[in-house]
């Protein structure tokens, strides 16, 4: 147990740094920042002023040094537009974004395992292509169209809830929907296969024949292996809908970590961009790490290798 | 008079069949309902407490459909189309659902052929092997796993008190298919079936687990029945014999009067498929031809294109059940009493 830890601990840290160098070295293609936080028609001197104060006139190995110098003592930088450290800026909209995560999270396994487990066991019945019709509307509209859907009929035609914002319990109600519906549809989906797999094992036939009820057989031999591909999924896409929920949030001018994102990359602000995705990206390979230990415990073979 | 009453009782559980099957039929139908599959088609047998019976036959025969059918745990897609089977007297074909599970596990439990797969891996050995007598004898958790160790220990596992509280991955294949024996046995089922139960194992192994079994047949008076391709096996542990070819009993009968005298020219094939010490020199007998397909089957005998003794009257019309002799069912053409004749003929040319 102790040396499979430590063989992921050492793959997480891979992983983080080759992030980090992609990252910094893709957002140097979007173009120049000086040219944005310049006034339009502004003077070649004030341009070269505004890139050497923020070091981009170094060459990109000097600049990724000092970053990655800077990033290993704590420090992500300032952003370009806001002035204020990438830090400060992330923690103040990550609250916004773990609630609107959590709540989206919650909704999606509520409404994705019991649809995909009632798929299965009604397989090529009713419920299973009304479940089909269900994960295909998912997994087929995009995230804008349904927040955009949902505030016509919402906020302007029935005026019960905001349309935009945050502050209340119904300011999040939309864009939790418009955020969990489509991994509803991909938690479905996945319990749906996963659980058709462990019905059709040799160990679900054994408890069949045992003599044991179908609910203990469902209930208990195939729920708890069905389960494991979806907890994955679902652990991994939480870090999704926390950091890179970003065409809910701005669809809902949702105060996120998405809507972060978006403007860094709109203003070309590359610490707020190099931020945010390495903090998202931190907490991805944290999250993968820890689904890795928390299979370990559940599962036994994992658990007991040496 | 209560004396009397026992003994009748006594004698009629004597001569009474633990399971008779009576033409029993199930069949697979696609979701169009246009191809039908009849894998168990028309099955007759019949099993006394601590008899074997052996079920033989090629992959697809319908052995392992049969099997299911017996247990009640059909897939969807296939079902009981007529017949009736009977165990200790009670039909089990009318019993519903609910019904059955009190049967399942309990009065007729079933041995699954690969033990690597059956057991359950996110669960103890001791919860498994409980499990059907938490179920069953309402036995509780604490009761069920004292039990368990029982069980196991009757299946020879050593060490049983730490095998329990260990996993099915920390177990060898032949300590888990002992372990799916334990599972059989624990509720003192009247019929347990296994199904090729050895096919996974190595040889010492596998004579091991057969001795096993016959050891907890003779301790418990279990009907037992025995579902393999394995002749060998049917030889060293089978009183009875059925043999399967697409889905029909071709021959039935004592396993020494079927051996010596095989009435089916596929049951005499397959015994003369079988590798020999004796003769080292001569090349291994293997069946010609393919099995048919199931779903298309020839009007006449399923074996007839593959059959060395067959004559025209096989290829248009299916034979009925014969009897050869007491107690031994062919169905073959060669085995109608207008053919007496020519039997022996037929069966002298195979060899």
């Amino acid at each position: 147990m102790r040396h499979y830890i430590a063989k992921r601990v050492g793959y997480s840290v891979l992983s983080l740094l080759l992030l980090s160098l992609t990252i910094f070295l893709f957002i140097r293609l979007t173009g120049d920042p000086a040219s944005l936080l310049t006034e339009p028609g502004a003077s070649a001197a004030d341009v070269a002023a505004i890139q050497h104060k923020f070091g981009l006139d170094r060459p990109v190995w000097v600049q990724y040094g000092l970053f990655m110098f800077n990033l290993l003592r704590g420090d992500l930088g300032d952003s370009f537009y806001y002035q204020t450290p990438v830090l400060e800026l992330y923690q103040s909209r990550l609250p916004h974004s773990l609630l609107l995560g959590v709540v989206a999270m919650g909704f999606s396994l509520v409404l994705g395992i019991p649809t995909g487990i009632l798929a299965a066991i009604r397989v090529g019945r009713f419920w299973d292509s009304a479940g089909k019709l269900f994960a295909l509307l998912g997994l087929s509209l995009p995230s804008f169209l349904v927040g955009l859907l949902l505030i016509l009929f919402f906020s302007v035609y029935l005026e019960w809830l905001p349309s935009s914002g945050s502050g209340t319990f119904w300011h999040l109600l939309m864009p939790a929907f418009a955020l969990g519906w489509y991994f509803a549809a991909a938690h479905m989906r996945l319990t749906r296969s996963s659980m058709l797999e462990v019905l059709g094992s040799e160990y679900v036939k054994l408890a069949r024949l045992k003599g044991l009820p179908e609910a203990l057989v469902i209930g208990k031999h195939a729920f708890k292996n069905a389960l494991i591909p979806v907890l994955t999924l679902a652990g991994i896409n939480l870090i999704q809908m926390i950091n890179v929920a970003v065409v809910v949030e701005t669809v809902f001018a949702w105060p996120g970590i998405g809507r972060l994102l978006y403007e860094g990359v709109t203003f070309r602000d590359f610490p707020v961009v190099q931020g945010v995705v390495i903090l998202g990206g931190s907490m991805i390979v944290v999250v993968n790490l820890l689904i890795d230990i928390v299979y370990a415990l559940v599962d036994p073979r994992i658990r007991l290798e040496q | 008079m209560l004396n009397s009453t026992r003994n009748f009782v006594s004698s009629d559980m004597e001569t009474a069949p633990l399971l008779e099957v009576r033409n029993l039929s199930t069949y697979y139908v696609s979701a169009s309902g246009t191809r039908i599959v009849r894998a168990v088609d028309d099955v007759s047998f019949s099993l006394r407490a601590g008899e074997t019976l052996g079920i033989v036959g090629e992959s697809g025969s319908g052995k392992s459909t049969l099997a299911l059918t017996l247990m009640r745990v059909l897939p969807p897609a296939a079902q009981i189309v007529s017949g009736a089977m009977r165990l200790e007297g009670e039909d089990l074909v009318g019993k519903s659902e609910n019904e059955m599970q009190h049967i399942r596990g309990k009065r007729i439990a079933m041995i699954l052929q690969d033990p690597m797969a059956s057991l359950n891996p996110l669960f103890s050995i001791g919860d498994q092997v409980g499990e059907t007598l938490r179920q069953h004898e309402g036995a509780s958790r604490r009761s069920a796993w004292q039990q368990a160790i029982g069980l196991l220990k009757s299946v020879r596992i050593p060490a049983a008190e730490t095998r329990v509280t260990q996993y099915p991955h920390e177990m060898s294949g032949g300590m888990r298919q002992r372990i799916v024996g334990a599972i059989g046995i624990s509720c003192e089922p009247r019929v347990l079936i296994a199904d090729e139960p050895t096919t996974s194992l190595d040889l010492t192994i596998q004579a091991q687990y057969l001795n096993l079994l016959d050891e907890l047949r003779k301790e418990h008076g279990i009907g037992l029945i025995f579902i393999t391709h394995n002749l060998g096996i049917v030889a060293k542990m089978c009183d009875q014999l059925v043999v399967m070819y697409a889905g029909r009993v071709v021959e039935s009968g004592p396993v020494r009067q079927v051996f010596n005298a095989p009435a089916h020219p596929y049951t005499a094939a397959l015994l003369s498929s079988i590798p020999r010490m004796s003769n080292r020199r001569k090349r291994l007998i293997a069946i010609d031809g393919q099995p048919p397909d199931m779903s298309n089957l020839p009007p006449g005998c399923a074996f007839a294109s593959r059959c060395p003794a067959v004559f025209e009257r096989c290829r248009n019309e299916a034979p009925p059940v014969f009897t050869p002799a007491p107690g031994h069912t062919a169905r073959c053409w060669r085995s109608a009493p207008e053919m007496a004749g020519s039997v022996a003929m037929s069966v002298g040319a195979l060899s």
